[in-house]
């Protein structure tokens, strides 16, 4: 069975077919994306004289330029503070036998449960009272709690899968609480943080229906909500979109093909917890 | 812990709580006076035409997709955990649509789904008016997410196989257990953790569905592809009845709290049986 067979080969082209049909729509992306409007041929005949100019309209037409800027923003700011308070929490959480320690686990693990629509109506309204409508520091707010639940899950499942061996000892050796997290606990957390750090990022950077709430009518705006109001003013003109669309994915697969190996075991591997 | 406990409570718990709380009232979203109004937004639903078709949309996407996407997902994993040579570019080819931006995706599937689009030159004759038409477009939406999601149920499941050690595969062969029974004697009972955890994934992720629909059909045609999540949206913000649309939102959180209790539960116990 280590061996390349003919039904090895087979199954090679069996599965380049599978891959070829995965890719078809990002061919036509990309096909439509450098066509003039004036070439109305099939979408599945390569274009004949391609052109950088829906890129350039859909740039400028899109504000895509600050979209970009806000979402970098936002994932970064609150995907630091829910890494940084997670992990903090998770360590009381999984080391404490106490009551209260069971206890809030399970609160916050009810938050794994309730859906973020039952949340984001009434936090509508206070993110109105605050005057933090149409800015996108209610998105970072929002994600910082949102978020935490499944960090902590995450990170609880590893520490209590972690020996208690070094912590023994550094406590032995007179290590205060502080000192025991900062250089005994945080350096082997290392591989969960990478987990939450990739599936946080992908969350938020991705999510829609927030900043469709809190950022509608307004000049800021993230990544999806700037593509979906373009779509929604452009409604039919399809070479300009597939221009925006691209825009906004080459960013996204950039990394992704960048850092591809933690990014799929980031994805695979943050479940094992 | 405070800071988390804080955020989440501020974030999470005390709006959920107020949610459960409009649920009952005849709140608009701005009027502060807004009276209790008991069972009656429940009641209402029953009688509401619009949102039993949306509660079933939402049940019937959530487990087609939970199928078909798993399935795939499992037979794309078997592919690429063999010996052919591409099965690493393969991996970061399938799993990449899982990365990129829902609603961007689905705005690229609405124009290859459209009558002129890439889908129907391929067909040709066979072509359809996918998105329009009210039979269809609900599958179409099935279609869409599973092309952009079995990659991550395969990811899980080829986390699953790595983890089943070598030996005991060939020990099987060895022995001439076929093919078949190896996989349902031996894999199936050792990928239980990634089964769990993709059925899970899947179902959740359905159950809430909204961007994909958004973006697709907007409901449509007529409300033939409403979701709980679409319903809940046009409800609040563009008809101002926000008790009406917690109300769906509680709805929902019952649905999504009944789905991952069976499946803990079910789940739970096969993979101790299996074990």
């Amino acid at each position: 069975m280590n061996r390349y067979t003919k039904r090895t080969f087979a199954l090679e082209m069996l599965m380049i077919a599978v891959g070829i049909v995965f890719a078809f729509p990002v061919y036509v992306l990309v096909n439509l994306a450098v066509r003039p409007p004036s070439d109305t041929s099939s979408p599945i005949s390569p274009t004949t004289s391609p052109t950088f100019a829906n890129f350039t309209g859909a740039w400028r037409e899109a504000g895509l330029g600050g979209a970009l800027i806000n979402s970098v923003l936002v994932t970064v700011v609150s995907v630091a503070i829910v890494l940084a308070v997670s992990a903090l929490a998770a360590y009381p959480l999984a080391r404490s036998t106490a009551r209260w320690s069971r206890t809030t686990f399970l609160v916050i693990m009810l938050g794994l449960i309730l859906p973020f629509q039952l949340a984001s109506l009434p936090l509508y309204q206070t993110v109105r009272d605050l005057g933090l409508l149409g800015s996108v520091w209610s998105l970072v707010l929002f994600y910082s709690g949102l978020q935490v639940p499944f960090t902590t899950f995450l990170y609880v499942g590893f520490l209590r899968a972690l020996p208690r061996d070094f912590e023994e000892a550094a406590s032995i050796d007179g290590a205060s609480p502080f000192t025991m997290f900062r250089y005994v606990v945080l350096p082997m957390l290392k591989p969960i943080t990478v987990t939450a750090l990739v599936l946080n990022a992908v969350a938020v950077w991705n999510d829609f229906f927030t900043p469709l709430l809190y950022l509608s009518g307004s000049d800021q705006q993230t990544v999806p909500v700037a593509v979906a109001g373009f779509v929604g003013q452009f409604v039919s003109d399809w070479n300009l979109i597939f221009a925006a669309l691209l825009i906004s994915i080459i960013p996204v697969l950039a990394v992704y093909l960048a850092l591809q190996r933690s990014i799929i075991n980031g994805f695979a591997g943050g479940l094992k917890g | 812990m405070l800071p988390a406990l804080a955020l989440f409570t501020f974030v999470v718990l005390v709006p959920s709580g107020r949610g459960v709380y409009y649920a009952f009232t005849d709140w608009d979203g701005l009027d502060p006076d807004f009276a209790f109004v008991g069972l009656r937004n429940f009641t209402d639903m029953l009688g509401d035409e619009d949102a039993l078709q949306a509660i079933w949309h939402t049940v019937l996407i959530a487990v087609a997709i939970t199928i078909i996407q798993n399935g795939i997902g499992l037979l794309l994993a078997l592919g690429v955990n063999s010996l052919i040579k591409t099965r690493n570019v393969l991996r970061v080819l399938l799993f990449a649509p899982a990365v990129v931006t829902p609603i961007v995706t689905a705005y690229l599937w609405r124009n290859l789904l459209g009558p002129d689009g890439a889908v129907n030159a391929v067909l040709g004759p066979w072509g359809r008016d996918w998105l329009g038409d009210p039979d269809l477009a609900l599958w179409m939406i099935v279609v869409v997410v599973v092309w952009q999601f079995a990659g991550y149920s395969m990811v899980i499941f080829l986390a699953g196989l790595q983890s089943i050690p070598r030996e005991i595969y060939e020990a099987a062969a060895i022995d001439g257990t076929g093919p078949v029974r190896r996989f349902w004697s031996i894999v199936r009972p050792l990928l239980a953790p990634a089964i769990t955890i993709n059925l899970m994934l899947s179902i959740i992720g359905g159950i809430k569905l909204f961007d994909q629909v958004y973006a697709l059909t907007g409901g449509g045609p007529g409300h033939a592809t409403d979701t709980i999540s679409t319903l809940i949206y046009k409800d609040a913000f563009t008809l101002g009845e926000f008790g009406y649309s917690i109300a769906l939102a509680v709805v929902l959180t019952i649905i999504v709290a009944i789905a991952s209790g069976a499946q803990y539960t079910v789940l739970n116990r096969n993979e101790k049986a299996a074990s």
